[in-house]
């Protein structure tokens, strides 16, 4: 059944939107993240000019979130206080993506950024993330090998300003998870993403936050800045698709679900090192387009009305 | 005397016989609305060639008939390798270039329009596209014209459909236009000429007006009018759909 996109001004077939929503969900309930990262070049692959993919993304991501969220909340793993924090950060950040992205967009440059910041970023953490649960899965095999904390007194614990996050156990200066929330704000802006792929492991290396209330926290905060970010899209440059939004919403809080209970069965380094393949294979695929010669050198796009 | 008139009479008459055809046409339809399941749509473009005087002989009547979307300015970019990675480097500005053109004929184009009724008309693709500044951007300024060709064809948006047009008798005439899927809103301009030994005999020209309707209507209209509103109930939907399926989930498990 074909379907014609208001904002986006295509056709597209409804069942393969919600299809797509469907597979992203399912993986984001399995891995516990987001999922923008998928969608966005997936819905590029389909042929959504990137404006709308990237804002109509970010409204994806509050669905997936709240879906998250409410059962974290459940289990008391949200840091509200740290949350907020993160949040007055992701503001800024938010603010700051979204008119680097209107400017970039002017400068006919936005598909370089959004490639680049994809290939830098997940690739940096498939790579992380593969070599830790790598290490993770010997270490199992092997009893006896030395055991890495993961609290470790460093730098961040000598700067000013220091707050007490009682549900978290820390009491830390507020600047690092102002710049985390901020770089994670400015991400959530230009590639459509939550940005939880990147606010996770910070969380835990950077602030030294206890595993259990990272997810939680990292959802509850996303929340807010990709709500932020598709008001600001939606504001500045009218690009959220409220009939795309709709048919990926659908099949991904379905597939979340799904993924959340799938995902309950399976071991956690085996989950981790799944998901670092993926991400390194989405990683890979960006990097390629971009090395590669293209196929059409040359590329249409709208001019300003007069 | 009655020579000379004779003689007058039979120079006119041919001059006379030429100008008295034109052309009677209609469409299947004179607007196109763009609903949520909207799939493309047929315009049948029909008519017939009406004549005071039996047809003269000799060459024969060809008909073209274009269908042109609303126009807009363009940027067309070029990628180039620098740093080992293929980025957008130089771009040509488009004054105005359709955003749909079709041209459907009954015979050849350059065997049944001259080069200078072309110029005139502004009948075949690359003379629907304006870019007068074009040259001063960019060295090869055709060679980005020629890309926008080839990208818009291959996208089904620019079309040249030879010999397509049904002819009857040089008198009936009809053509079958297909409007793409990813259509822009707009009037539609639809143009019918004549044409004998590459000369523009007559020419007429219609209106299709496309139209967002619905949800389309008001979905677009929103977005542009109140964007907060709009913002804020695509994040409602978000937010209930996650709600939602949270908890439907919950009662399913238990």
């Amino acid at each position: 059944m074909q379907i014609f996109l208001p904002i986006a001004e295509v056709s597209v077939n409804a069942f393969l939107l919600l299809g797509i929503g469907g597979l992203v969900g399912f993986l984001s309930g399995l891995f516990g993240v987001g999922g923008g990262f998928l969608i966005t070049p997936l819905l590029f692959f389909i042929g959504i000019p990137p404006a709308i993919a990237v804002a109509t993304g970010a409204n994806q991501v509050v669905a997936s979130s709240v879906s998250g969220v409410l059962a974290q909340l459940k289990r008391k793993a949200v840091d509200f206080r740290m949350g907020a924090v993160l949040l007055a950060g992701g503001l800024v950040g938010s603010t700051i993506g979204v008119f680097v992205f209107a400017r970039l967009t002017a400068a006919g440059q936005v598909d370089l950024l959004v490639q680049l910041s994809y290939v830098l970023f997940l690739g940096f953490i498939g790579l992380t993330m593969f070599a830790e649960s790598a290490r993770a899965i010997l270490r199992a095999n092997k009893p006896g090998a030395p055991v890495r904390r993961a609290h470790t007194h460093n730098w961040v614990h000598g700067l000013p300003f220091k707050m007490k996050f009682r549900a978290s156990g820390l009491y830390i200066s507020v600047l690092p998870p102002l710049a985390v929330g901020a770089l994670v704000g400015f991400l959530a802006a230009i590639m459509g993403v939550g940005g939880g792929f990147i606010m996770v492991p910070a969380m835990i290396y950077l602030l030294g936050m206890p595993t259990k209330v990272v997810i939680g926290t990292s959802l509850f905060q996303i929340i807010f800045v990709t709500a932020f970010t598709t008001l600001m899209h939606a504001v500045t440059a009218n690009t959220v698709d409220m009939m795309l939004a709709v048919l990926l919403i659908l099949g991904g809080v379905v597939g979340a679900q799904l993924g959340a209970i799938f995902g309950a069965k399976l071991r956690a380094e085996q989950l981790r090192i799944l998901l670092s393949l993926l991400v390194l294979a989405v990683a890979g695929k960006i990097a390629l387009d971009l090395l590669l010669r293209p196929e059409e050198l040359y590329s249409v796009m709208p001019g300003v009305l007069p | 005397m009655i020579r000379l008139a004779a003689v007058l009479l039979a120079l006119l008459l041919p001059a006379a016989a030429i100008a008295q055809e034109s052309i009677v046409a209609g469409l299947s339809q004179n607007r196109v609305s763009i609903t949520a399941d909207f799939d493309g749509s047929e315009i049948l473009i029909y008519g017939a060639v009406k004549r005071d005087a039996p047809a003269p002989g000799g060459a024969p009547l060809h008909v073209i008939v274009t269908v042109e979307g609303p126009s807009t300015p363009l940027i067309v970019r070029r990628k180039e390798r620098q740093f080992g990675i293929w980025i957008n480097r130089d771009s040509v500005e488009i004054d105005r270039a359709p955003s749909f053109y079709a041209v459907a004929t009954t015979g050849f184009l350059n065997d049944i329009l001259s080069e200078t009724e072309n110029l005139r008309h502004q009948i075949t693709i690359p003379r629907a596209i304006r870019a007068v500044g074009a040259v001063d951007q960019a060295a090869d300024a055709p060679e980005f014209i020629e890309a926008l060709l080839r990208i818009r064809t291959e996208e089904d948006r620019y079309r040249l459909a030879e010999r397509t047009v049904h002819f009857t008798e040089s008198t009936l005439f009809r053509a079958d236009v297909i409007l793409p899927a990813n259509l822009t809103e707009g009037p539609y301009r639809v143009r019918i000429f004549l044409t004998r030994e590459g000369k523009v005999v007559d020419h007429i020209e219609r209106r299709i007006n496309v139209r967002k309707e619905g949800l389309e209507r008001w979905l677009t209209t929103l977005s542009r009018e109140q964007p907060l509103i709009y913002g804020f109930l695509s994040l409602f939907i978000a937010v209930a759909a996650g709600w939602g399926a949270s908890s439907a989930f919950r009662l399913i498990r238990r």
